[in-house]
């Protein structure tokens, strides 16, 4: 089968890593061959995490620069930052809604123009679906659901060879009990947000 | 029940490579496990700690690599199987025990892992530790996937086993944080007790009974040849005339770009996955048969070199390359574009890599480095101690730990790291060698693990510095594991001892020791200008909980704060603490509330008190 590669970034702390599970818990129901890896060496300690998911038959559990087909950001300078994973057939999803990095607040950087930023994305890649993906998980009921709403846009694109059924499965069956509910709901939302971005 | 626990061969599950060998070892029967944590190793021994507490397993967290070692190896002399697990800097620790062990060997089969850290995503160092190994005269096996991990785990207690020698099992990163998925097999019920039968003449390493050893080793290395090349894991894939040597994760690349670049009915891909001794007979044939070879490994040329040599000894000419400006890089981590590239360019194929985004004009997005945690008493102390040295030209050894972030600015409290335990020994260095004030950091963790001979060298030579101990009473970075020193009640154990790093300290008579609480800004500074001051060895121990898991313990935190409008904009508060719970709108600066943990050391250094508790629920959200 066809392998298709994406790329999750995001801050320490926003569900990325959960977000990854699902979608190869995903994969495992809809018996679709899957590899991840992931680097999230001081995640709770507010760095960078990034992961990668490779659908199909690929041996290798990481992506190369250019090579991502789709990448998800989970915090707009973060999806610029990780730009050179794209090339011009890439597809972006990004959250607007920024978390600026310390190094902002005490001065040892600037935040970049939200829509600069857009403007820059959408110029270099296929296209770019950008949403504020917070405020659809506080939709949900909870600002932790963000994973949620992104992972329901990334399906509805319907790059990843997964579908929406067999990711709720998931998102039912590893996500705590008691915000499955919310998790769904969260699933939705992002999912509504990218057939009306698109 | 523990998942890694489940009874049900055949049954599929998505697993992290690290999950993945500990349910290896779980279903080959593991009596007995050993660890200091270290990332990129946590993981494993994590699940053996929780499956352990439902099984027959014994696991412990150990003080150090070579204690867990030595724990191991004695399990594995009274016949039980035994692991010991470790990062790949945590082998330099245990090599003292591991050298001679293997000269002693086993009699129930024992592995030791080492999770080597190409690229230093979080290690001090990348140093391939194939070289162990051939250090050590002991087995090697490295997969290249999750799923030939856990396989792996059960194949090395046998290899281990037949030989009577421990077996060193190496990943990489990207086999302990890679996930895939993993058919589970039976799991096999350990022998949990052994016996150990008295043979000083072949277990007590005095000269006489080492050098009969030395000659018993040589010959294991030589039985472990005829398993290497028997082994179902170094195999050839293809018939063709381009060889391609691979070993661990450059083999999933490799093979992706055979396939990419479609050169599948040229390439004979030799896989290495039992890389000491490596197999010579194996590896002479497929020389035969090639008229051109490339040896795609990380890290050192390792294999390259052996390679090169076998070639030697048949007489063999064909060109045989691997590290080289124009190939492949010692540096870092390989990646799948990297391998595509130069096997194209070895093999002279046609090849346009993807077009990769011209970023020049995208403007530089502000860095995002990790930082101690909002509230973090290691801040607290790292801001008590700059104020209590003010004025006085220092130097800052540091450790391995969360605090290790004290580097970064404004903090800037590490100026020297080498390795666990070396804040104290090279204290002592800097202490002889320079007229400044020697001011070193430790954690708890760290001087539990080899912070305590230092601390002993400095009071028996009478050195003049001052040790701060870190004690947030957890060994935090690697994702709050125990430590002798934590109470295991924390963790719902009940049998544990506990030790008191005062009664240690003072113990080995260090002549100036305090117990500081860094959140108590003012006294902290006041005790450690007490023990900057004093000449010899001074120890501040600085204690607070780990905020973090204080929080993941659900134990009551502080009111957070937020700026009230006597903030007259000074900024000590950012631009000395540094807190991530800051955050500036325009020209003011805010706290958010989510992240405050109610530490108030802000709120102490405000020269405005201007920092204040949040008084309602409707407060912390304007502010």
């Amino acid at each position: 089968m066809e392998t298709k590669r994406l790329i999750i970034v995001a801050v320490g702390g926003q569900g990325n890593l959960l977000a990854s599970k699902v979608l190869g818990e995903a994969a495992l129901l809809a018996d679709i061959p899957v590899r991840m890896s992931e680097i999230h060496g001081m995640a709770q300690r507010g760095g960078v995490v990034e992961s990668a998911v490779v659908f199909g038959d690929a041996d290798s559990t990481i992506i190369s620069d250019g090579e991502a087909d789709l990448l998800l950001g989970f915090e707009p300078s973060e999806t610029l930052r990780a730009l050179n994973k794209c090339n011009a057939d890439t597809v972006v999803i990004t959250n607007t809604a920024p978390l600026p990095p310390f190094t902002v607040a005490i001065g040892k950087g600037t935040y970049p123009d939200l829509d600069v930023l857009q403007k820059l994305i959408c110029n270099k890649t296929a296209k770019l679906i950008a949403f504020d993906a917070q405020a659809l998980a506080k939709q949900a009921g909870n600002i932790m659901s963000l994973n949620m709403v992104l992972l329901g846009s990334l399906i509805q694109i319907g790059i990843m060879p997964v579908s929406a059924d067999k990711v709720k499965e998931a998102i039912r069956t590893s996500t705590k009990k008691a915000f499955v509910d919310i998790n769904i709901k969260a699933f939705e939302l992002g999912f509504e947000a990218a057939a009306k971005a698109a | 029940m523990h998942k890694l626990l489940t009874e049900n061969p055949g049954q599929k599950m998505l697993l992290l490579g690290n999950e993945a060998i500990a349910r290896g070892a779980i279903e080959a029967g593991v009596a007995v496990a050993s660890t200091y944590p270290g990332t990129p190793s946590s993981e494993i021994s994590l699940q053996l700690f929780q499956t352990s507490q439902e099984s027959d397993l014994y696991f412990e967290y150990s003080t150090n690599e070579k204690v867990a070692m030595e724990v191991a190896a004695a399990a594995a002399n009274s016949g039980v199987r035994s692991m010991c697990v470790m990062k790949h800097v945590g082998v330099n620790v245990a090599a003292d025990a591991l050298m001679t062990l293997a000269y002693v060997g086993v009699k129930g089969g024992m592995i030791v892992l080492t999770a080597d850290d190409p690229y230093m995503f979080s290690s001090q160092n990348e140093q391939d530790n194939r070289f162990y190994a051939k250090l050590s005269g002991l087995p090697m096996v490295e997969p290249s996937s999750v799923e030939e991990a856990k396989e792996m785990v059960g194949y090395a207690f046998e290899i281990s086993e037949k030989l009577q020698e421990p077996v060193l099992f190496r990943t990489t990163t990207r086999i302990n944080h890679s996930s895939a998925i993993v058919t589970l097999g039976e799991i096999k019920a350990p022998k949990t007790k052994g016996d150990f039968v008295k043979d000083p003449f072949n277990l007590v390493t005095i000269p006489a009974v080492s050098r009969k050893l030395h000659v018993k080793l040589l010959e294991n290395i030589e039985k472990a040849e005829e398993f290497s090349e028997a082994s179902q894991y170094n195999f050839i894939n293809g018939n063709g005339n381009w060889g391609l040597v691979c070993n661990g994760v450059s083999y999933n690349y490799a093979s992706d770009a055979v396939k990419e670049l479609d050169i599948a009915d040229k390439v004979r891909l030799l896989r290495v996955g039992f890389s000491y001794p490596m197999p010579e007979k194996i590896i002479k044939d497929f020389l035969k048969a090639c008229e051109k070879v490339l040896v795609i490994e990380e890290g050192e040329p390792y294999m390259e070199e052996k390679v090169k040599a076998f070639a030697q000894e048949e007489g063999l000419t064909l060109p045989i390359r691997g590290k080289a400006k124009d190939l492949f890089t010692r540096l870092y981590e390989f990646d799948p574009a990297q391998v595509r590239e130069n096997i194209a360019r070895f093999f002279g194929i046609p090849y346009t890599p993807a077009a990769k985004p011209d970023i020049s004009d995208v403007p530089e997005v502000p860095q995002r480095p990790p930082n101690l945690c909002a509230g973090c008493s290691h801040r607290a102390t790292y801001y008590a101690v700059k104020k209590a040295a003010e004025g006085l030209d220092t130097i800052y050894p540091t450790d391995i730990g969360c605090y290790t972030l004290g580097v970064l600015p404004p903090l800037s409290t590490a100026d020297f790291l080498l390795c666990m335990g070396s804040s104290v020994g090279t204290g002592c260095g800097f202490s002889i060698a320079t007229d400044k004030k020697v001011i070193s950091f430790i954690g708890d963790s760290t001087f539990f693990h080899s912070g305590i001979p230092g601390l002993i060298n400095a009071v028996f030579n009478n050195h003049n510095f001052t040790l701060i101990i870190l004690d947030n009473s957890i060994t935090a970075m690697t994702g709050h594991q125990p430590n002798p020193g934590v109470d295991m009640k924390d963790f719902n154990l009940t049998g544990y001892g506990r030790v008191s790093i005062e009664n240690v300290v003072r113990a080995i008579g260090v002549p100036h020791v305090a117990v500081i609480k860094p959140y108590r800004v003012n006294k902290s500074i006041e005790a450690l200008k007490e023990a900057i001051d004093f000449k010899g060895v001074s120890v501040i121990i600085s204690k607070e909980a780990c905020t973090l898991y204080a929080q993941s313990l659900k134990k009551t935190r502080g009111k957070p704060f937020y700026i009230s409008e006597k903030c007259k904009n000074h900024r000590d508060c950012v631009n000395e603490l540094a807190c991530p719970a800051f955050y500036t709108e325009g020209e003011k600066v805010y706290i958010n509330a989510d992240l405050c943990t109610g530490c108030a050391v802000c709120a102490q250094i405000c020269p405005e008190k201007a920092i204040v508790p949040v008084r309602s629920k409707e407060k912390a959200s304007s502010s």
